[in-house]
Parts: structure tokens; C-alpha cells; sequence
């Protein structure tokens, strides 16, 4: 590797070519604040808070490749007027009702304007544009509050290719708009909320339902039902101190049944569910050789992308409803005749690391007989928000145990959270129908980790070949799918999950901010956590999880079966390309 | 294919035809032929040149002198105001604000009989009863001209007649005598400095990029010329559009290119028209395309139009417009020469710099050297405009002064009115005063002074021009014209700009005053890009120079010049009334009242202070209070 020799206020330092000031003087501990910066995101270097004194010239240092030889000051009267003055600017234009921001205490902007010690703004003039834009029903856009610092549209265009947002208008009336300044919900958002976990101030943030559910808690003619996805309680606990990682199902638990839910269930026996339908999809599909590659649709992100993208690949997508659809469908018919509850009687809330999940607990297609499967969904962050409000003391909760019948699931379940789980989860258990036989060894290495895309090629014991393709991040989906029109690639299983990571990573899930996510590999530690919770499960393997064998007996019949495609099944429409 | 000889053999057939359009001193008896050029710029356009060139044509039919005159209708003469705009050649005469129904006059008077047409011919040729040719009045005898060279003598839409004028000779010496490097070094030597705004050597320009060890590199012609009355470049691409050409091609030899692209303005129809006419032109003649002039040398030319954003004109904008992204400046480095259009080492030069190259590498860098200034080579095309007498176009040696430029040029400010200001740069340049006419014109010295070359606009401002609304004015529009990105200009501007409002209403303090100092100074230094950078300058200069105007709005609520609508009322001064009516008939808000013969009065709370009535009224009885 190549090294240059650069000095940072009087520090000579040796750094490796290609190396940004910023990087280098973070390397000496020299803190330089940052607004638009977001490693891999956003490299702008539009909020010029970053800025550094190279010779006579401010520069940024965010996107200021060091050269050798370089003198930087980082501490310099200039350089502090500077950034104060760009702060305070940015301040002026800034709806600062900071008491009641849903970011009020982790904002960017406040923790900056903090450290550079701004205690009053020097400029006052008109603000530039207030409209809210509440019309999607999964993410909520406020201009007042945007400081246009473009990491949304980096996190909607670089990472996930959708595109729906960008810059529009000009000067001070510069928007963040969708194409033809549409409602985000005409547009061809898929919900994802990468957008949110990239934006430092409170301008964008999911549509909250946590009134809708403490409506329905308190009202004493509903049996409100709630389920967790796999990936909250890998990282619900960061929203209470505990660190980035840890899982805390046990406390989750307890705290959901403090909140006054009737019954709590897991997510993961909807996984399983899903894995036993999905499953038999498939070998049908590889049986018959049509609509290959089967598409996971588990998550809903992924399938508007495909309506709005590549409408020709609707028939590849799975038509099984994602994982607390199915396990909602199951509430209001089969736990609803066991517990001799009417289904409209029931609410079913899903906890979901997710926002795409609350536009796509509205579909249409997703409600059986005029009923929604799923009637809420909140995000990891409303949960947690609920149980701050409701006082509850979540770090000291003594573990509990899910409500059966749906409360019992196996690891497969679980590692559902995480890109590459689907996968794996479904070749455990295609594997041993196929062959009857049990797996020495549950693990799927091959499909798990942070690579983009990773493609294998499964042998089943019958000499069967699978090709899969492991997808996550919808940038990288893109790219695939292209391949694919191309006619590059072909698959017969491709999963899917729109966030980087998978489900762990959701939209839904705690925010943190751009430094900790420079520094901390927050993917990485969720997935440790995920894999570390079904190893800890005694039943690995969908299809042995008695609760499932017993459902289908008891109720559902066969997987793939008339009963199955009845409730647990579902179709796609084809969304406009812009 | 066209090689040098199938060249030389064009030029030959048609010089003598250029022969025709060039000041001879021949006496009007002697006369064989005459040369009608009729000026098909945008503003002599407007002003319907083309029924001109149509009446000529038509009129010299009837009279069956097509062997005696020939009508060409040609680029920019300069002096647009006098539109349209007609010269004869070769005596030289100039007709001015020439109508259609003029036509069938001049040709017989002029064309046929040898009479000048007196009616139109412009005031400042006359010069002790003698018709003097155009070249010897003040608007053009200091003028030299290089970068518009060709408009207003040739056909822009005529290949032939840009070849006969020495057209794609120097490309032909690059090409097959010189070597890249020799080239660069040329251009390197000529001291041509960018005529967009920078001001940095083309020649090292050129050289960044020729080190590049890329396959694929991208030569721009940036004409998205955005300042408020400026121009040259579209001038330019009307009148001469192969020597831009002609430049692309030799810089693309030069760095290693072969495509390039002119970026230009959408609202530029006749520019655009006659460039792609000329693209077209060249690569029929093998002057672009696979194979130029035979020498396996590729280069090809593309055009790309922009849509009217100021911000297109920042390099980096420009090049993620080309790209089809929202034009939004980059931080340099990378600078474009290393890392420009999808990544490709690019160099972007302005239209008026590649003017001027075919005529460096024709006749050397020492002579481009030999015009201007120790660090300001060559020539420099201003726009004139606001209160001078003559406006238009003028290309004048760097170094020249202010003086000569307003007041021998320009002929100085009309209606007797003093002069109080000169802005240069654009909205990007500062406001000089009478104690800078002295001063010479070159990048150096403006910016110096806290203005700058910029592209070349230069408004001058007589004493009823309040500086304080000036700043206003430029500011508006780059506060306008920012593309939103940063903050110090997306946000610093406006609060600038309301700052400025405030003391055009007199209620600004001084303590303002101060803050739009150390705004300004923040602005420039933590903007992104040019446009952040030098917005301020026009507010800075002003401070700087007229710190009076200021004060006196703040202060003393008062606007010296009569300008800031705030802080003036109209009266009418009823000794110098006559009653005649016709403010009160031409005042949009009924606001004026009296009888006819009597002083009429000014309802202040009804009026708008639009000044229709200070306008209109023959007696000068409207005042400005």
C-alpha cells in the first residue's frame, strides 16, 4: 500500500494514498463535525461543515482526498467561523420545535449545533419550504424540517437504485421531491425507509400507528394479538442503552405483555409457515420448470420494486404472503375458531424491524373476506417508544416466554432476519423432504454473510441441482435482475431483501447516527445475534416444529394444499415505472 | 475528402469573394460590386434583419443588379441597439435601424447609382459632412478583433467562406505538421487565459489533460453563457461557429480526444441552429469524423442543450448536465482534466477562449503574446450595457482602460448624466468608480480591485443609480440561480438578500451592515463552488465603494439616487404643471387627481410609485422626493 505524509494541526501523520482528510484526521482523534456525510451514502459535501483550512482555502474534508505534503489546520478561527456560520445558516431555515421532534436528543444537526457551541442564531429570514407529505402510509416526509444535506436520496438512488427522491427547484426553494412532486405515495417509494435511517434531522420518519394500537389495547372488546419479527429483538434494546447486538426475546416479551396485548406471538412460526409453503413452491416449480427463478417475497419492499421495475418477473415472485401475513391470516381463522374469538373481533399488531410492512399490511390482496390480516404494524422504534411511554423499566424485565400455538418456532424462524436466512431456512427443510433424510449439519454457510450477492449451487440428494442467488440491498438487486433480462444469469431460487443485511437493518429499526455507523458494523452484530438465537433453539428446522405439523393437521391440510392458497397465498399488480 | 490541397482549392474560388467585403477606398464611381452584409444576430433577428435580407434580395432582382451586389447575411456587427444593423461594402457604410420599407431606396440610391441612403445611415459616421466608413469611428477604431473575427464579414452558415478566410488551415497544421505536444506548448506560450470567468491557462488546461494516460478523454465547449447581458459566446457561435469547431478539433489533437461536445443554451435558437449547420458542414467535408483531412485523426463533435440554469456554466454542473444529472457543481479536485465527463479526463473551455486558438496556431504564440498585458494575453470581448451610448459587443486588447472602453468606445454616459459606477464580471464582479477608469483592463487588476473579468459583461451606471439597489439586483439572481447544494449559498445568499431588502426599505441598521460584511466573506470562503464563492462580490464592492449610499439608507432612511421605492414618493410640482392630464390618464392606480390646466396632485396613499407619471410628463414637473 502506498503511504503519504500529511500534517493535521501540526501532526505529521503518515496515511494511505487515497485517504480523505476527514478519515485521516479521524485516524489522530481530531473530531471534525459532519451533516451530509454518510460513508457510502452521501459524499456530497453540500452542509460545508466539515471544513478544514488547506493554505488560504477552506475545503471539505469530507470528499478532500489528502495529497502528500499537505498542511491542514482543522482548529483555526476561519475554520470555526466557518462551520458556525453554516450551522447557524441551516438553523435559520430549520423548523425548531426540537421539544417535540420524534429526533429531538438524537439529531445530527442538535448534536453539532451543540459542539460547535451555538447558543443563538444569527439569522432570521423566511423559512423555505413547510409542506408535510403524510400520504404514504409507511414513511412520513416533513420539509420544514430538512436541511437538504441529500443523504435520503443517496440512501433511495446510490444504495437501493429507487429513486423515488431528488432534488428539485432551485436556490433556497431546493426540494427534496419526488418525480413531479407527486405524493410519496403515487411514487415509486417501496417503503423501504432507508431514507430514514440516513437522515440526521427529523425530516423524514415512519408513519406512527402507536395511537391506532393504544386505541385498540384499551379497548376491552378486542383481543389485540401481537407477533415480533425476528430481527426486533436483536436490536430493540439498543433503543434502552443496552449495546448494539444484544439479544433481549425474553424482556421483549415481557414488556409487550406489560403493554396490555392479549396474546403475544412470534413472527418466526409465521417463517416457518412460510418456509413449509414456499418450500413445496418450489419443488413444484423445479418439478414443472416454470416461472424459475422463484423469487422470495417475504420482503414488501422488494416486491413493489419488482411491480415497479420489472413488472415481466411478477410471475417469478413466490406467491406466498410474507411471514406475519400468513401468521395473521392464521390468527383471525384458526386461532380465532380455537379461542372462539369472531376474526373482526381480533386486532392483529405485527412488531417489524420494517416500514415497507405497514403499506403492505394495506394491500387489498392482503385481506381475506373484507378482514386485514395484519391491522397494524409498528416499527422496532414505535415499540420501543410505547414501552418508554408506558414506564416501563425494560432493562431490569425478568425474560418470558410467546403464547402458544404461535409461539413456538424454530431456528429457521429466526434467521429469517437476516440475509441469506430465507434461503437457508428452506433448504434445511427441502433438503430432508426430499430426502428424507436428516441434515448432519443445519448450517448453510455458503448463503450466509454481507457479501452483495452470493450465488451457490445446492445439490439435493436426488442429484438435483439448485442455483441460488442470495441478494441483498436493492442496488444489488437491480444489477441482478438486469443480468438476468440479459439473459447473464439464471437462477431457479433467488432471495431477496431490500435493506442492507436483511431484515436487520430495516427501516423500522433503532437510528443511529453517521458515526456509529461508520464505526460500528451494525449489520454484522444483529446478524451474530440472529444466528446466535437459533442456535440456541432446539428445533433448527421448519418442518419440525410441532406447532406446524399440528396446524397443518389440525387445520390447513397439505402445504401448497386449497387451504393454503386460500389464506396464505397471494398476487401482485404491475406499478408504473416513474 | 477533403485534404489541405482540396482546402487551398476552396479558398482560392472563394477569396476573391471575401475580397469583395473589406474597405477598399476606392471612389464610388469605380465601385464594380458592393457587399450587403446584413447582421443575423439575435438582436438584429428580432428586429426582423431577416425581411431585410428578403426585401434586398428581391429588390436587387427587379432591378437585374445581381452582378453588382451580392447580400450576405452575416453574424454580429456589435453594436446591436442600432439594429438592424446593414454595411456596405466596400465603402463601408453603415445603415442603421434599417426598415423594410427603406429597401427599395438604398438599393437603387446606394446599389445601383452609388449614393449613400442618408436617412439611415448611423450619426456617428458623419464627421465634418463626410460619410466616414465604419472602422474609423470610435465604436470600432480601437477595437481589435480577434475572437469575433469573421462575424459580421462572412457567411456563418457557408462553409466555403470560412475556409476561403483561413478557415481549418491551422487545424491542418496541427494535425499534419505538429505534435500534441506542440500544440499545448503553443497555446501554453500564447498566454491565452479561460475567457469564461476563471481566468486559468488554457494552455496548462490542456496540458493536465494531455498527461492523463486515458483512452478516452472529452474535449467541452462550454457556451452556456448565463450573466445578465452578456453575449460574446452566442455571438460568437452565430457569426463564426466552425473557428469554434476548428478549436475543438485542434484541442482534441491536442490532449488526446476524439469527441466533443458543445453545451449551449436552449434559449440560443440561431446559435444553435447555425453550429449544428456547421457540424454538419464538416463532417461532409471530412473536417470531423473518422478520418480529418486523411490523417486517421478522429474527432467528432456532439451538442448537448442546456436548459437556462447559470449553474450550468460551473464545470462540474456542466459535465453531470451533460451526464444527464441534475446540474449540480463537485468539489475539485478531482479537477475535470483528470477526472471530468463519466470520469474521463475533460477539458471544458469557454466558446470566446477556443475562438481565439485557430488564430494562435496560424500566427503564432508570440503574437497573441505580443497583444495585452504582462499576465493577460490577447484581447477580451466585453458587453456593453446600461448607460452608455454605444451598446454592444467590443473585443479590445487586454490592458486597455476603463476610460477608453466607457467613454472613446462607448462613447460615454448618455443624457448628459454623470457617471458613477462601472460593473464588470457579471453577477460574479463588483462595482468600480471613477477613480478606477485609469485603471487597465486584465484578469489581474479587476480582481484586484474586488471585481472581476468574469465573462466580460460591463454595465455602466450613471448618478441616477442607486449602488445599494445594484447589489440587490445581482444578488436576486444568484441567489436565484444557486443550485440549492450548500448551504453558505443556498441559504447565505437569501438571508443576504433580506438583509439587503431591509435596508432598501429603511429599516436596516448598521449593525446589519456589519453582518452582511461578515456573511458575505463567509459565503465566499465556504461555498462550494465559483458561484457560492463570488456571489457576494457585488454587495462586497458595493460596501466597499459606495459605504455612503448605504449609511444614508440606514440612517437617514434615504435614497440618494431616487431609486429604493421605500423610501421615495412623488410630487408634482405645481409652478411646472401645465394640467395637460396625462400622468393622471397614464397612472395605473388612479392615484393622480386634478383639472385640466390646473397642477394636478399626487394621492401618496393610492400610489405605487411605479414612476409611469415622472416618465410620461413633458414638463419635468414629476419629482422624485
Amino acid at each position: 500500500m502506498k503511504t503519504i505524509n500529511i500534517t493535521i494541526d501540526g501532526i505529521d501523520t503518515e496515511i494511505p494514498k487515497g485517504m480523505t482528510v476527514l478519515e485521516a484526521a479521524r485516524g489522530l482523534d481530531i473530531q471534525i463535525p459532519t451533516l451530509c456525510y454518510l460513508k457510502g451514502v452521501n459524499h456530497s459535501s453540500s452542509c460545508r461543515v466539515c471544513v478544514v483550512e488547506v493554505g488560504p482555502r477552506l475545503i471539505a474534508s469530507c470528499t478532500l482526498i489528502a495529497e502528500e505534503g499537505m498542511q491542514i489546520r482543522t482548529n483555526t478561527k476561519k475554520v470555526r467561523d466557518a462551520r458556525r456560520t453554516s450551522v447557524e445558516l441551516l438553523l435559520s431555515d430549520h423548523e425548531r420545535e426540537c421539544l417535540s421532534c420524534s429526533r429531538g436528543g438524537s439529531c445530527e444537526l442538535q448534536s453539532v449545533s451543540n459542539d460547535l457551541n451555538i447558543r443563538q442564531v444569527s439569522y432570521v429570514g423566511e423559512k423555505s419550504s413547510q409542506e408535510k407529505d403524510y400520504t404514504s402510509p409507511a414513511i412520513i416526509r416533513d420539509a420544514a424540517k430538512c436541511i437538504l444535506c441529500g443523504r435520503c436520496v443517496g440512501a433511495c438512488g446510490t444504495l437501493q437504485t429507487v429513486n423515488a427522491i431528488g432534488f428539485a427547484k432551485r436556490g433556497f426553494d431546493t426540494v427534496i421531491s419526488t418525480a413531479f412532486g407527486r405524493p410519496l405515495a403515487e411514487s415509486t417509494c417501496i417503503n423501504c425507509g432507508q431514507c430514514i435511517m440516513a437522515c440526521p434531522v427529523g425530516a423524514l420518519g415512519e408513519h406512527e400507528n402507536i395511537t391506532d394500537v393504544w386505541n385498540a389495547i384499551s379497548d376491552p372488546a378486542k383481543t389485540v394479538v401481537v407477533q415480533t419479527a425476528p430481527a426486533v429483538r436483536v436490536a430493540l434494546g439498543e433503543e434502552f442503552g443496552l449495546p448494539i447486538g444484544s439479544r433481549v426475546t425474553g424482556k421483549m416479551v415481557a414488556a409487550l405483555r406489560k403493554l396490555g396485548f392479549d396474546k403475544v406471538f412470534d413472527t418466526n412460526f409465521g417463517a416457518d409457515l412460510t418456509i413449509m409453503e414456499e418450500g413445496t413452491e418450489l419443488l413444484n416449480r423445479l418439478g414443472s420448470g416454470q416461472n424459475l427463478p422463484l423469487m422470495t417475497s417475504c420482503c414488501p419492499g422488494w416486491v413493489k420494486f419488482v411491480e415497479h421495475n420489472f413488472p415481466d418477473m411478477l410471475d417469478n415472485l413466490s406467491t406466498c404472503k410474507s411471514p406475519h401475513e400468513m401468521e395473521g391470516a392464521m390468527v383471525k381463522s384458526y386461532f380465532a375458531k380455537q379461542e372462539g374469538i369472531a376474526p373482526e373481533d381480533i386486532v392483529v399488531v405485527s412488531i417489524m424491524p420494517c416500514t415497507a410492512k405497514k403499506f403492505e399490511s394495506g394491500r387489498d390482496e392482503l385481506s381475506g373476506g373484507g378482514l386485514a390480516d395484519v391491522d397494524w404494524v409498528l416499527t422496532t422504534r414505535e415499540l420501543a417508544a410505547m414501552i418508554k411511554e408506558a414506564g416501563i423499566d425494560f432493562a431490569n424485565l425478568k425474560d418470558e416466554a410467546f403464547d402458544n400455538p404461535f409461539g413456538e418456532a424454530s431456528g429457521a424462524g429466526v434467521i429469517f432476519g437476516a440475509t441469506g436466512g430465507v434461503a437457508e431456512a428452506a433448504l434445511r427443510t427441502v433438503f430432508e423432504l426430499t430426502s428424507g433424510k436428516e441434515l448432519e449439519t443445519v448450517e448453510y454457510t455458503a448463503v450466509r454473510g454481507m457479501e452483495g450477492i452470493k450465488e451457490n449451487v445446492i445439490e439435493l440428494p436426488g442429484g438435483q441441482e439448485i442455483r441460488t442467488a442470495v441478494v441483498h440491498g436493492l442496488g444489488n438487486a437491480r444489477r441482478l435482475m438486469e443480468a438476468i433480462e440479459r439473459g447473464e444469469k439464471s437462477y431457479d431460487f433467488m432471495e431477496v431483501m431490500a435493506c442492507a443485511g436483511g431484515c436487520i437493518t430495516g427501516g423500522g429499526q433503532p437510528i443511529h447516527d453517521a458515526r456509529t455507523l461508520e464505526t460500528v458494523n451494525i449489520k454484522a452484530e444483529r446478524a451474530k445475534a440472529i444466528y446466535s438465537e437459533d442456535e440456541a433453539q432446539v428445533i433448527r428446522k421448519s418442518h419440525n416444529n410441532p406447532q406446524i405439523q399440528k396446524l397443518y393437521a389440525e387445520f390447513l391440510g397439505t402445504p401448497g394444499g386449497h387451504k393454503s392458497h386460500e389464506l396464505l397465498h397471494t398476487h401482485y399488480l404491475e406499478r408504473s415505472r416513474f | 475528402m477533403k485534404l489541405l490541397t482540396d482546402l487551398d482549392a476552396i479558398r482560392t474560388l472563394s477569396k476573391g469573394l471575401l475580397d469583395n467585403r473589406r474597405i477598399t477606398g476606392q471612389t464610388p464611381e469605380s465601385i464594380q460590386f458592393r457587399s450587403v452584409m446584413v447582421c443575423g444576430g439575435t438582436g438584429c433577428t428580432s428586429s426582423d434583419s431577416n425581411a431585410i435580407v428578403d426585401a434586398l434580395n428581391k429588390e436587387i432582382a427587379n432591378l437585374s443588379i445581381q452582378n453588382k451586389a451580392e447580400v450576405v447575411r452575416t453574424g454580429c456587427f456589435g453594436l446591436c441597439e442600432l439594429g438592424p444593423v446593414v454595411i456596405v461594402y466596400p465603402e463601408g457604410i453603415f445603415y442603421s435601424r434599417v426598415e423594410v420599407k427603406d429597401i427599395p431606396e438604398i438599393v437603387e440610391q446606394h446599389l445601383l447609382y452609388g449614393t449613400p441612403f442618408e436617412k439611415r445611415i448611423y450619426e456617428q459616421t458623419r464627421k465634418d459632412g463626410e460619410i466616414l466608413n465604419f472602422e474609423e469611428t470610435d465604436f470600432y477604431k480601437k477595437q481589435v478583433r480577434i475572437a469575433l473575427r469573421n462575424c459580421g464579414t462572412i457567411d456563418p452558415e457557408v462553409i466555403d467562406e470560412y475556409i476561403a478566410s483561413d478557415g481549418y488551415t491551422a487545424l491542418g497544421k496541427v494535425i499534419m505538421t505538429m505534435t500534441p505536444e506542440q500544440v499545448v506548448d503553443t497555446v501554453k506560450r500564447s498566454g491565452l487565459r479561460g475567457r469564461g470567468g476563471g481566468g486559468f491557462n488554457t494552455g496548462l488546461k490542456w496540458e493536465f489533460a494531455a498527461r492523463q494516460e486515458k483512452q478516452q478523454k472529452y474535449v467541452i465547449c462550454n457556451a452556456d453563457e448565463g450573466d445578465p447581458g452578456a453575449f460574446m459566446d452566442r455571438s460568437i457561435l452565430e457569426g463564426n461557429p466552425h473557428a469554434v469547431i476548428e478549436a475543438m478539433a485542434i484541442a482534441g489533437y491536442a490532449i488526446g480526444a476524439n469527441q466533443g461536445f458543445v453545451y449551449v443554451r436552449a434559449e440560443y435558437p440561431i446559435a444553435v441552429q447555425r453550429l449544428m449547420k456547421a457540424l454538419d458542414q464538416a463532417r461532409k467535408y471530412e473536417l470531423l469524423g473518422d478520418n480529418v483531412m486523411g490523417t486517421g485523426f478522429k474527432f467528432d463533435i456532439d451538442v448537448r442543450l442546456g436548459a437556462g440554469a447559470f449553474v450550468c456554466g460551473e464545470e462540474t454542473a456542466l459535465i453531470h448536465s451533460i451526464e444527464g444529472f441534475r446540474g449540480m457543481p463537485t468539489p475539485k479536485p478531482p479537477f475535470p482534466a483528470v477526472q471530468g465527463l463519466w470520469n474521463e479526463p475533460t477539458i471544458i473551455n469557454n466558446v470566446e477562449t477556443l475562438a481565439n486558438i485557430p488564430q494562435i496556431v496560424l500566427n503564432g504564440a508570440e503574437w497573441y503574446a505580443s497583444i495585452g498585458t504582462e499576465k493577460s494575453k490577447g484581447t477580451k470581448v466585453f458587453a456593453l450595457g446600461g448607460k452608455v451610448v454605444n451598446t454592444g459587443l467590443v473585443e479590445v486588447p487586454m490592458g486597455i482602460t476603463l476610460r477608453e472602453v466607457i467613454f472613446e468606445i462607448g462613447g460615454g454616459i448618455p443624457n448628459g448624466k454623470k457617471f458613477k459606477a462601472v460593473q464588470t464580471g457579471g453577477p460574479s464582479g463588483g462595482c468600480l468608480t471613477e477613480e478606477h477608469l485609469d485603471c487597465t483592463i486584465d484578469f489581474d487588476t479587476l480582481t484586484s480591485l474586488g471585481s472581476m473579468m468574469g465573462s466580460g459583461g460591463m454595465i455602466i451606471m450613471d448618478e441616477d443609480t442607486c449602488m445599494v439597489d445594484v447589489a440587490r439586483f445581482y444578488l436576486d439572481f444568484t441567489r436565484d440561480e444557486s443550485c440549492g447544494k450548500c448551504t453558505p449559498c443556498r441559504i447565505g445568499t437569501k438571508r443576504l438578500l433580506e438583509l439587503l431588502d431591509k435596508i432598501t426599505e429603511g429599516k436596516g441598521t448598521l449593525e446589519d451592515l456589519d453582518k452582511m460584511e461578515s456573511l458575505s466573506l463567509q459565503i465566499k470562503n465556504s461555498s462550494l463552488c465559483a458561484l457560492g464563492q463570488t456571489a457576494p462580490n457585488p454587495v462586497l464592492s458595493t460596501i466597499k465603494y459606495f459605504r455612503d449610499e448605504y449609511v444614508a439608507h440606514i440612517t437617514e432612511q434615504q435614497c440618494p439616487a431616487g431609486v429604493c421605492k421605500s423610501l421615495i414618493s412623488y410630487e408634482i410640482d405645481a409652478q411646472l404643471c401645465k394640467g395637460c392630464s396625462l400622468c393622471a390618464r397614464k397612472c395605473p392606480s388612479d392615484a393622480i387627481s386634478g383639472k385640466p390646466k390646473e397642477p394636478y396632485v399626487i394621492e401618496k396613499a393610492s400610489c405605487i410609485k411605479c414612476g409611469v407619471c415622472f416618465d410620461v410628463c413633458k414638463f419635468k414637473a414629476v419629482m422624485i422626493v
